[in-house]
């Protein structure tokens, strides 16, 4: 039945408090979430007072963190510029990307980092990812054709292309399926919006011939029609990308080929 | 967040076979069509029910029993009232799949909902026809 609590395993207690060297200037706490599977411990959150003069985003501070107070904080971090989706974390209440979040952007006061939420963690600030990208390779997302090949590129018109924009511009960071409700709920049979978002971006492709047979893949009551359109996805969404109205037209064409 | 693996350690299935499991159930259309087209019918069915309600209470009880039975009167509590055990069931449907987990308690609810429906359409139906011939 529901489960109202954590696990006792999973309860996070009160950290270490680490603070700022005599003479920072401009420090703020960052309370970050540990957990390290070797230990045997409940996860807990430990402070950190951090000297931030212009450190420009969210990641310098946690690198920062991790180069000058304590090396065994552990995160995913790789191109710093928001397009490999590795440092996707919850900041603040709210999913984003650390790197291309800005310092000036968080509200005053400290500072409160975890993982992806109601993800598995593997350590730290490092989520679990595999189930998500199995959703992802359960929708085939590469382009699926009867034709036989042309002897030149596929061609596109520039409308049909223009279908694709706000669609492959997603970087896969979870974010949005992490901060949806139902895919909380039901991680093991709804597809989340990310994949759902890229399940319509083929959908929508030109150049596939599989439209049908991916409609026919995602209409269940459980992979497409768990969205009950609360939006979450969209408003955290990192790339300011839309996957609610992604899921929506994928709705409409249900419609559409049945009615 | 769980410090828990997603997967017991005596389940070797790839993730892959954990995602795609039994396969699309080929369903899902119908329960969405039906609960819009049931909200819509809702909507002017709501205000004409606040309506009527409205109407009733500066009326003895002989004659709002006269309005209420009148033949649009029945047939729009009829509709009113079965449409919204509809509309109610495919709500409740939605929200015991969200939430409820654990198999059997879910498939109990889920025919257990089906059986009020029907049984509250039903009870109202015959209620407003009770007040019709009442009268006619």
């Amino acid at each position: 039945m529901a489960e109202f609590t954590l696990p006792k395993n999973s309860k996070v207690r009160k950290g270490r408090h680490y603070s700022a060297k005599p003479g920072a200037k401009q420090v703020r706490t960052f309370h970050v979430y540990r957990w390290d599977p070797d230990t045997g411990e409940n996860p807990r959150m430990d402070a950190y007072e951090v000297d931030v003069g212009n450190t420009p985003m969210v990641l310098d501070v946690l690198l920062k963190i991790k180069n000058e107070i304590d090396p065994t904080l552990t995160l995913r971090r790789s191109c710093r510029e928001g397009i490999c989706g590795s440092c996707a974390m919850n900041i603040n209440g709210g999913n984003t990307l650390a790197c291309i979040k800005a310092m000036h952007d968080l509200p005053e006061g400290d500072v409160k980092i975890y993982p992806l939420p109601h993800m598995p963690v593997v350590k730290d600030l490092v989520p679990d990812l595999t189930h998500f990208y199995a959703q992802y390779a359960s929708i085939k997302p590469w382009l699926r054709t009867q034709s036989a090949p042309p002897d030149r590129e596929r061609l596109q018109s520039p409308e049909e292309r223009k279908k694709l924009d706000g669609l492959y511009e997603c970087i896969l960071c979870a974010c949005c399926s992490t901060s949806c409700p139902s895919y909380w709920w039901n991680p093991d049979r709804y597809l989340g919006p990310a994949v759902l978002l890229q399940a319509y971006r083929w959908i929508i492709d030109s150049r596939d011939e599989d439209t049908g047979a991916r409609l026919d893949d995602l209409e269940d009551p459980f992979r497409l029609y768990r969205c009950h359109t609360i939006m979450n996805c969209t408003n955290t969404c990192p790339k300011h990308l839309n996957p609610a109205q992604a899921i929506g037209e994928i709705k409409q064409l249900m419609v559409k080929r049945a009615v | 967040m769980s410090a828990q693996p997603r997967q017991a350690p005596h389940d070797m299935r790839t993730p892959l076979k954990r995602v795609r499991g039994l396969g699309s159930a080929k369903s899902g259309l119908g329960h969405w069509w039906w609960e819009r087209v049931t909200a819509l019918a809702l909507v002017p069915l709501c205000l004409w029910f606040v309506w009527l309600v409205l109407r009733l209470p500066h009326l003895d009880f002989a004659s709002a029993h006269l309005v209420v039975a009148t033949p649009v009167n029945t047939l729009l509590l009829i509709l009113f009232t079965t449409i919204g055990f509809w509309h109610g069931q495919l709500g409740l449907q939605a929200i015991i799949e969200d939430y409820v987990h654990t198999r059997w308690i879910e498939l109990v609810l889920l025919v257990a909902i089906k059986f009020l429906a029907v049984i509250g359409a039903l009870a109202c139906a015959l209620a407003a026809l009770d007040i019709w011939l009442a009268v006619y």
